[in-house]
C-alpha cells in the first residue's frame, strides 16, 4: 500500500514541484498565523528540494524525464521536460528557497509587521511555484505564464521593503519586468506562427525544417530582450540595483540567487534548444551582442560597486558584472565556455545567497547595511564575517573556492577560442572584485567600532545555521566538483550537440 | 493567417511603439500603467489576429461550416489577459502607496526627493 501511494508520487514528482507550492500558497494565506505558516512553507520548500535531488539523480542516471501534464501527450498537450540542464537548475532554485527560508523568522520579524509575515510565505511559495515551474516546463508558452506568476510575486515581496524607497524601486521594476514579459510573450507568439507548436522540443524539429526567416530572427530577438531584462544584462540591468538594495534582506538573498539565475537558463534554453547554435550565432551573430555587453558588464558592474557605500547596494551591482560573467559564457559557444556559463549560475547562487543572509545578519544586529557600521564587526560577529570573507574570497576566484572553479572554465573556453585579450580581462575584472570585498573586510576587520557603538552580540543561530551551510557549500563545491560541473559539463555537451 | 494583407500587423506595431512611447516619455505613473497596458493588447491584438482565419467560425462541428479559426491563440489570450489585470492592479497598488508615502506620484519629482533623501 505504502509502496504504491510512494511510486505514485516518485512518478508524479515534476507535477508536484509546481503543484504543491502553489497550493501551499494558498494555505498560507488561509492560516493567517505566522509560525504555522512558517512551518508549512519549511515543509514544502525541503520537500521540493528532496524532490528536486530524486529527480536530478533520475535524469543523471535514466536520462531525460518528460511527464505528460493530466495524461494529454506532447506536443497536443503541456509537457514538463526535464534534462540535465533544467534539473541542475531546479536543484539550485530549490534549494536556495529551502535555505533563505529556514534563515527567515528573525530577519523578517525585525522588516515586516508580524500579522503580514503569512502572506509574505504566500507571495515567497508562489514566487519558488513560478520559478520551479519556468525552470521545468517544455511548453514556450508555460514559460511566460510562470515567468509572471514568480515575476509578480517578486515585485510584491520587494514592495515590503522598510523604507518608501522599496515602492518606487518595486514599481521601476514592474514597468521594466512587463515590459520584458511581453516581449517574450511576442518572441513565443512568431514563434507558434512559423512553427504551429508551443511544445519547446516540437518547435526545435519544426525550426530546423523552416531554415532562418526574418520572422525567425525577429522572433529570437524578442525573446532575447525579454530575457536580458529578467536576468539584467548590462545594459538592461536598471531595475536591479535598487530592487535588491531596498527589498528585505531575506527577499534580497532569495532573488539574487533565483530570479536571475532562472531567466539565464531560460535564455540559455531558447538559444540553443530551441533556436539551435548555429541559427543564433552564425545567422543572427547573437555572441557579436553578447559577449561586449557581458564585457561591459563585467567591468561596469565591478567598478561601480567599488564605489557604493551601501554594502548590499555593493553586492547588487556586483551581480551585474557576475552576471555578466554567465552571459560571457554563453557567447563562447563552446562546451568550456558554456559549462563555466552554467557553472557560475550554480556557483553564484551560492555565493550571493550567502553574501545577502550576512547583510540580513548584519542588518539584524547593527540596524544598517551602510559599510561605517560594519567597523569592528569582524571581532563583534566573527562567525558571520568569517563567512563573508569566504564568500567574498570566491567571488574574487580564490583557489579551493567555487568561484575558482567557473572562472577557470570561462578562462579555459576563451583561451580554446582564441580571445586571449577575454581572458584578461576575466582576470583583471576578478582583480576590481578583490577591491570592493577588501574595501568591507578592512573596515569589518582593522577599523575599530566608535566609543559610543551599542554592544553586538553574534548573530543568532537560526541565522548563521544557514549562512555557514551556505559557506561550506562554497567550500564544498569547489573541492568536489563533480555535482556541478559534472552535470554542466554534461549539460553543455548535450546543448552543443556534443558527443560524450 | 488574415487574408485581407498584413495591416492587422501594422496596426500592432503602431500600438505597441505608441505604448512603449508612453512608457518612456510620461513621468506620471498612472500615464505609464497605461502606457504599459496598451503595450500589453497589442501584443494580445498580434495573436488574436495571428490565429483568424477569413470567413473562419469558431471551431464547432455544425451544418456547413468548414472554416475555421485557430482557436489556440485565441484561448492563450484569455491567459494574457489575466497577467495584464494583475500586473495593472499591483501597479495601480503600488502607485497608491507611493502616493502616500511621497505625496506625490510624478517620476521627475519622485526622483527629486529621493536625491534630497541620499544628500
Amino acid at each position: 500500500m505504502i509502496d504504491l501511494l510512494l511510486e505514485r508520487v516518485a512518478n508524479d514528482l515534476p507535477a508536484l514541484q509546481i503543484a504543491v507550492p502553489l497550493l501551499s500558497a494558498a494555505i498560507c494565506l488561509v492560516i493567517r498565523r505566522a509560525r504555522p505558516a512558517w512551518v508549512l512553507a519549511m515543509v514544502v520548500a525541503w520537500g521540493s528540494f528532496a524532490g528536486a535531488c530524486v529527480i536530478l539523480s533520475r535524469v543523471i542516471h535514466h536520462g531525460t524525464i518528460s511527464y505528460a501534464e493530466g495524461g494529454w501527450r506532447a506536443p497536443w498537450g503541456i509537457e514538463l521536460r526535464i534534462d540535465l540542464l533544467n534539473a541542475l537548475v531546479l536543484l539550485v532554485v530549490t534549494g536556495i528557497c529551502a535555505i533563505v527560508l529556514t534563515a527567515s523568522p528573525r530577519s523578517l520579524d525585525q522588516e515586516i509587521w508580524r500579522e503580514h509575515h503569512s502572506k509574505f510565505y504566500a507571495l515567497y511559495l508562489l514566487c519558488m511555484t513560478g520559478l520551479a515551474g519556468m525552470t521545468i516546463t517544455g511548453d514556450a508558452f508555460n514559460i511566460f505564464v510562470f515567468l509572471e506568476i514568480s515575476s509578480l510575486s517578486s515585485y510584491a515581496l520587494i514592495a515590503q521593503g522598510t523604507t518608501r524607497r522599496a515602492l518606487t524601486s518595486s514599481i521601476q521594476y514592474l514597468v521594466m519586468g512587463t515590459i520584458g514579459g511581453t516581449f517574450i510573450l511576442l518572441g513565443i507568439g512568431m514563434l507558434y506562427m512559423v512553427t504551429g507548436t508551443l511544445n519547446i522540443a516540437d518547435m526545435a524539429v519544426q525550426l530546423a525544417a523552416v531554415g532562418p526567416n526574418r520572422t525567425v530572427l525577429v522572433a529570437l530577438a524578442c525573446v532575447g530582450i525579454g530575457t536580458g531584462i529578467k536576468l539584467a544584462i548590462f545594459p538592461l540591468h536598471i531595475w536591479l540595483p535598487n530592487a535588491y538594495t531596498y527589498a528585505p534582506a531575506i527577499v534580497t538573498a532569495f532573488l539574487a540567487a533565483t530570479a536571475t539565475k532562472v531567466a539565464y537558463y531560460v535564455l540559455v534554453r531558447f538559444v540553443f534548444s530551441v533556436f539551435g547554435a548555429k541559427l543564433a550565432f552564425d545567422e543572427l551573430h547573437l555572441d557579436a551582442v553578447l559577449m561586449p555587453l557581458a564585457i561591459a558588464a563585467m567591468f561596469a558592474g565591478s567598478i561601480v560597486a567599488i564605489f557604493q557605500d551601501d554594502v548590499k547596494r555593493l553586492l547588487a551591482y556586483s551581480s551585474v558584472a557576475q552576471i555578466g560573467y554567465m552571459v560571457l559564457g554563453l557567447s563562447l559557444v563552446s562546451v568550456s565556455g558554456l559549462t563555466g556559463g552554467l557553472v557560475h549560475l550554480f556557483n553564484h547562487a551560492l555565493m550571493k545567497s550567502g553574501l545577502f543572509l550576512v547583510m540580513a545578519a548584519i542588518l539584524l544586529r547593527t540596524g544598517s547595511t551602510r559599510i561605517d557600521a560594519m567597523a569592528g564587526l569582524g571581532r563583534r560577529m566573527p562567525l558571520t564575517m568569517a563567512a563573508f570573507v569566504v564568500a567574498g574570497l570566491s567571488l574574487i576566484g580564490v583557489p579551493l573556492t567555487v568561484g575558482f572553479i567557473s572562472k577557470w572554465y570561462l578562462v579555459t573556453g576563451a583561451i580554446e577560442a582564441g580571445l586571449w585579450p577575454v581572458a584578461v580581462l576575466i582576470l583583471l575584472s576578478s582583480l576590481l572584485a578583490l577591491i570592493y570585498i577588501w574595501r568591507v573586510v578592512e573596515v569589518a576587520y582593522f577599523r575599530s567600532p566608535p566609543e559610543d557603538a551599542p554592544e553586538i552580540r553574534e548573530a543568532p543561530p537560526s541565522l548563521l545555521g544557514p549562512i555557514w551551510v551556505l559557506a561550506g557549500a562554497i567550500v564544498f563545491f569547489g573541492i568536489f566538483t563533480s555535482l556541478s560541473v559534472g552535470t554542466a559539463s554534461a549539460a553543455a555537451q548535450m546543448l552543443l550537440g556534443v558527443a560524450q | 493567417m488574415f487574408e485581407g494583407g498584413l495591416y492587422p500587423y501594422w496596426i500592432v506595431i503602431f500600438l505597441m511603439m505608441t505604448g512603449l512611447y508612453v512608457v518612456i516619455s510620461r513621468d506620471n505613473l498612472v500615464k505609464k500603467v497605461i502606457g504599459l497596458n496598451i503595450f500589453q493588447v497589442s501584443v494580445i491584438m498580434f495573436y488574436v489576429a495571428m490565429g483568424k482565419v477569413r470567413g473562419g467560425t469558431a471551431p464547432i462541428e455544425a451544418e456547413g461550416f468548414t472554416v475555421f479559426s485557430n482557436p489556440l491563440p485565441h484561448v492563450l489570450m484569455l491567459t494574457a489577459i489575466v497577467v495584464g489585470v494583475a500586473t495593472t492592479s499591483l501597479a495601480l497598488a503600488l502607485v497608491v502607496r507611493i502616493n502616500e508615502a511621497y505625496g506625490t506620484i510624478e517620476e521627475d519629482e519622485l526622483r527629486e526627493l529621493e536625491r534630497e533623501e541620499d544628500a
